[in-house]
């Protein structure tokens, strides 16, 4: 008990203390609140509610007497304890106390000695205060003066470098470094402008201007020498575009400068290639104009807009000359460009031109990228389709001149009986040469190539420059040239020779069945063609193809005809009739006929195919043949003096169509070998029979014709459809002969047949 | 408007020899001579009635040969020439002889027609248009219009200008004019032109086209190879002075006009064989009858060469009111060339066409079998033609 009250001392103090801190700060006290109630206990002897009395009380009542004697004890060591304590602390304090009486004692003797050093330092500071107003009153006027001087002084120096300026800049100008001379001048300038009313400034300006101007001048002078670099030359015009120069002078000049030196443009010679050509157009041209408008660019336009040029429109004025100058430079590499592309007429390689094209039109870009509105480009590229167009015309003009080369060949080569090798070799020369140009032409729209994506490329040119102005025109070609065979021919009877003739045919009408279908397929295919614009249909081709070989075939069969018309013709013209010796063979002509007939048939069977017949009666060539074997000879030769009154012409002329249909004799014929030879055989015998009504014959005249016409008849029937035909036409000429015979005797059908036997 | 069905007359000789009476200007009167190397031959003298759609036939004896061309006088009905085969000691020679009729070859047929078959006349030599130099004449010429004094002979390579005087009776030669060149060449046809007052001539040989001045005798225009063959007839255009027509055994038929020889103005070719004769209409020269040895006539419209290429110009007076519509219907037409019809009467080659001389409608062809066929020019074009 005793202990814990003397523990408590310490610590209850210091709660005390708490608690009135506490107080003060307005602190509530409910976070101790337990130990509140131990504090207001009365019977606390430490708390500060300590009632004696009550505690007294309370331990009377509560505790025992063994008990209070130990508290009575318990409490005497306590109060002992403390006595003690106070009367330690009592000591102590008192020691301290003394000490500090001492100090202050001591310190009352230091006060009073600083007291004494403070009196002195006011007096000093007095004194200084005085001295210092003194002075600052006589320095008083001096300083004014001073600041004037210095004033003047920056002033003179500022004249000094006016009154100096010419000399200096003459000085930059001898040195020739004009950037100092022109940022000195500038500088000086506005000042210059201000005092010019004064006349020695007026002076040192109209110096410096003279100086300036001759500045200026060699500025300009070298601006104009144009050797220096790029580099000093647009430094040049930085200069003299801070010097007001008019800018629009210097854009002038500095094209024209630039000009001058753009025009060594490589001339077009023609034994450098087209690539070479163009690589160093684009080296030394393209780039340099690049390097012009960059520079240009940079000096006129982005410099301006920063600078106070800006205000006075440079740089649209800028633009447009650079503009123009741009476009008249293009226009005349252009054109140098064009001529050379012109001048490119070898069709061997096209990759060369189409590498150089794309060259020159990927270098372009680089133009449109400094020049976004520069049309420039857009011609470069127009450029490009001409000159694909134009390839394609070359295209289409080699391919005409191949495919005629190949005609001449092929002339030359008729000789030999080897027709149907010849025509496939033609057919299939022909066809590479297409697949190699169309191979050619494929590079202009290959992916790798710069403008193959522009839409002219992508479209047009593949629908109307490859498939219309190339494939199908040269199609159209080879029907118009096989068409012209037919009418030059006909004028002078065959400068064409009837194979070529007959050879074209089967290439025109191949043509129309497989070929034509085939390379406009081929080419669709290439050239994934996309028919915005209407194109020549297949048909329209096809049908242009069989015409062509219609009509060559009709002029063949008219040639040939028209040969062995000529030899029977003037075999029945040259020979007197009348007074001929009896035959004794047949005419060297009629075998020459049978031998070319036999021949022109072989020829034709190598190209066509044999064709239909009608049945052949079992012994055609024996078939007997005399002048009145048809009735309707007999009928008209034996009318002499019949009555010739008008007579019933309907019964006559009936009669007459009973026994005769009429023949055309140049006809159009059918794709095959016998439809040929009858049109042949048909032409060849109207002549005969033609000539033959012409000419007068005596007895063995008729006699010869006979027998010919016999010969004719064994050799002939075997060529045509309807041996019929050949009978009713030589019956017809021997009945003519018979009738223009002055002693018509005709000869024994056996005697003939020997002669005919005979050969 | 069904047109009238074609009249055939048929003739018992061959026959190649047609013309049409060209003095007689009332009656539709043709000439054929025939070709018969047995007997005598003959000219028949066809006239034609066109109302009753019948032919009256003449015959009159030429005993010289069988006729290979035959030529009526323009002045004189009863005067033609011929131009005929001779054969004579197994040699053929031609001749060419100009002939009078006998005055009374009309009324004889009329009084007694059964004679006329069993005895006919004879015809009446004036004189022979041969001289030793030039024989072998291939036809005769008479002058265009003329008064009868005038012709032409073409033999060989010679062109004769004959004078016909004292009646025809007697001919003398005026000028000569000789084709010159490689070869052995010959006349085979020609033509006097109407125009230029009658002072041209054209002539084919082989297959070149010729054209002579008359008063000097000299070439003035060739046409080489105005066909690719043979060149068988010419003809020109009554209307239009430089306007000439061919034929040949091109089967081609071409239109030339003479200033400009290179190329053709127009070129048919319609028929299937050797196109022997061509001639123009004598009033409307857009018809044009060709005749050929495939046995047909073609009878064609070339509106675009023609002297009328628009139609016929018709003055407003000229329309009846009731007509002005049809007018105005037939002027918008856009008129083209087209082959008007082809004619298939005749059986065997057709040598000869003419038009008749006094009915500008109507036409006669001749083909080798004898038969002779006068047909009209369809009447549905006839009245296009006129209104």
């Amino acid at each position: 008990m005793c202990t814990a009250v003397s523990e408590d001392s310490g610590p209850g103090r210091r709660h005390r203390v708490h608690g009135m801190l506490k107080l003060y700060y307005g602190l509530n006290e409910e976070g101790k609140a337990e130990e509140q109630p131990e504090s207001l206990d009365p019977c606390d002897i430490n708390g500060p509610h300590f009632d004696p009395e009550l505690f007294l009380n309370k331990l009377r009542r509560e505790c025992s007497l063994a008990e209070l004697m130990d508290q009575e004890t318990c409490m005497v060591k306590q109060i002992r304890s403390l006595d003690s304590d106070m009367q330690t602390l009592v000591y102590e304090n008192y020691n301290k106390f003394i000490s500090a009486t001492d100090t202050i004692r001591k310190m009352k003797n230091d006060f009073k000695k600083m007291e004494d050093e403070m009196d002195c330092l006011s007096a000093n500071m007095a004194a200084i205060t005085e001295f210092s107003a003194r002075i600052s009153g006589t320095l008083q006027d001096q300083h004014a003066q001073i600041t004037k001087l210095s004033g003047v002084h920056t002033l003179l120096r500022k004249l000094q470098f006016l009154f100096e300026l010419p000399a200096r800049l003459n000085k930059c100008l001898e040195l020739q470094a004009y950037a100092q001379a022109v940022r000195s001048h500038r500088r000086a300038r506005c000042v210059l402008q201000q005092y010019s009313h004064l006349p020695s400034f007026k002076g040192i300006q109209d110096d410096c201007h003279a100086i300036m101007d001759k500045l200026a001048q060699e500025l300009r002078q070298k601006f104009r020498d144009g050797g220096s670099s790029a580099k000093d030359l647009s430094e040049c015009v930085e200069l003299l575009l801070q010097l007001d120069e008019p800018a629009e002078e210097l854009c002038d000049k500095f094209l024209s400068h630039a000009q001058s030196r753009l025009d060594t443009i490589p001339s077009p010679t023609s034994n450098t290639d087209i690539l070479e050509f163009i690589d160093r157009g684009c080296n030394e041209f393209v780039s340099s104009l690049c390097l012009v408008i960059t520079s240009y660019q940079e000096l006129f336009i982005n410099h301006a807009q920063k600078g106070e040029l800006a205000s006075k429109n440079i740089p649209q004025m800028a633009n447009g000359k650079l503009n123009a100058f741009v476009d008249d430079l293009a226009a005349r590499y252009f054109s140098l460009v064009e001529r050379r592309i012109q001048e490119e007429k070898g069709v061997a390689d096209n990759s060369l031109l189409v590498r150089a094209l794309d060259r020159f039109h990927r270098r372009l870009q680089a133009v449109t990228k400094l020049l976004p509105g520069s049309a420039v480009p857009n011609q470069g590229t127009e450029i490009v389709i001409r000159a694909a167009t134009e390839r394609v015309k070359q295209y289409l003009s080699a391919l005409q001149s191949f495919y005629m080369d190949s005609l001449t060949d092929v002339r030359q080569a008729l000789a030999t009986p080897r027709l149907p090798e010849l025509l496939s070799s033609l057919s299939a020369s022909i066809l590479n040469q297409i697949k190699s140009v169309l191979a050619s032409v494929h590079l202009f729209t290959a992916k790798d190539i710069t403008f193959s994506n522009k839409p002219y490329f992508k479209g047009e040119f593949c629908s109307q420059g490859v498939r219309e102005s190339l494939v199908v025109s040269f199609i159209k070609f080879v029907c118009q040239s096989s068409r012209q065979f037919c009418e030059s021919a006909g004028d002078k009877g065959g400068s064409t020779p009837p194979a070529l003739l007959l050879l074209l045919s089967r290439l025109c009408l191949d043509y129309e069945t497989s070929t034509i279908s085939y390379i406009l397929t081929l080419t669709d295919e290439q050239f994934l063609v996309q028919h915005h614009s209407p194109v020549t249909p297949v048909t329209t081709l096809c049908a242009e193809a069989r015409e062509a070989a219609q009509k060559l075939l009709n002029h063949y069969v008219k040639v040939q005809g028209l040969i062995i018309s000529q030899m029977l013709r003037k075999s029945v013209e040259t020979r007197d009739w009348v007074n001929t010796i009896e035959p004794r063979n047949v005419r060297a002509v009629m075998k020459r006929v049978v031998e070319d007939t036999t021949s022109i048939d072989v020829q034709v069977g190598l190209l066509y195919e044999e064709g239909v017949r009608k049945a052949h009666s079992s012994d055609s060539s024996k078939r007997t043949f005399s002048v009145y074997s048809s009735s309707r000879q007999q009928a008209r030769y034996a009318a002499s003096y019949t009555p010739s009154a008008p007579m019933d012409t309907n019964l006559l002329s009936n009669i007459h169509k009973l026994f005769s249909e009429r023949i055309d004799i140049f006809s159009s014929v059918e794709f095959n070998k016998v439809s040929v030879m009858t049109g042949i055989i048909k032409i060849s015998l109207k002549t005969f029979l033609e000539c033959v009504r012409l000419r007068t014959f005596g007895r063995y005249g008729l006699q010869q014709i006979q027998v010919d016409c016999h010969y004719l008849q064994m050799y002939l029937w075997r060529f045509v459809s309807d041996e019929n035909l050949v009978h009713f036409m030589l019956d017809e000429i021997v009945g003519s002969s018979a009738h223009r015979c002055l002693d018509p005797a005709p000869m024994e059908q056996s005697v003939i047949e020997v002669i005919c036997e005979r050969g | 408007m069904e047109d009238d069905a074609p009249v055939i007359y048929g003739l018992e000789f061959q026959a190649r020899a047609l013309t049409a009476q060209t003095a007689e200007t009332d009656a539709i009167r043709f000439l054929v001579g025939t070709q018969s190397l047995k007997f005598d031959n003959q000219i028949h003298i066809i006239d034609f009635d066109d109302e009753n759609n019948i032919i009256n036939k003449n015959v009159l004896l030429h005993q010289a040969g069988e006729i290979w061309h035959i030529g009526a006088s323009p002045a004189d009905k009863a005067v033609l020439t011929t131009c005929y085969n001779k054969t004579s000691d197994s040699r053929v020679v031609s001749c060419a002889a100009v002939w009078r009729m006998p005055s009374d070859w009309e009324t004889g047929s009329h009084e007694s027609p059964d004679d006329s078959a069993h005895n006919p006349q004879t015809l009446e030599l004036l004189c022979h248009l041969d001289d030793s130099a030039h024989s072998n004449a291939a036809c005769v010429l008479w002058e265009p219009m003329g008064d009868g004094k005038r012709v032409i002979s073409l033999a060989d390579n010679h062109a004769l200008l004959w004078d016909l005087q004292e009646s025809s009776t007697q001919a003398t030669v005026s000028s000569t004019a000789t084709l010159e060149g490689k070869g052995q060449l010959k006349f085979t046809s020609g033509k006097w032109s109407p125009h230029h007052n009658c002072s041209q001539l054209a002539t084919a040989n082989d297959t070149a086209i010729r054209g002579w001045d008359l008063r000097t005798m000299s070439q003035i225009y060739c046409i080489e190879n105005a066909h690719g063959q043979l060149v068988r007839d010419l003809d020109f255009n009554p209307n239009r002075q430089y306007y000439l027509a061919s034929c040949g055994d091109d089967c081609k038929v071409k239109f030339w006009d003479v200033r400009n020889v290179q190329e053709p103005v127009k070129s048919l070719e319609e028929h299937s064989h050797w196109v022997w004769s061509v001639r123009y209409n004598h009033s409307h020269d857009q018809l044009v009858l060709t005749a050929s040895s495939d046995s047909r006539l073609i009878l064609s419209n070339m509106v675009s060469i023609s002297s009328e290429p628009f139609g016929h110009l018709v003055d407003d007076e000229e329309l009846s009111e009731g007509e002005d519509n049809h007018q105005e219907d037939k002027s918008k037409e856009p008129l083209k060339d087209s082959v008007v019809s082809t004619y298939e009467e005749h059986e065997d080659s057709v040598y000869a066409a003419e038009w008749s001389s006094a009915d500008p409608w109507l036409f006669a062809s001749l083909s080798y079998d004898g038969r002779l066929v006068i047909n009209r020019v369809p009447r549905a074009l006839k009245y296009r033609i006129l209104l």
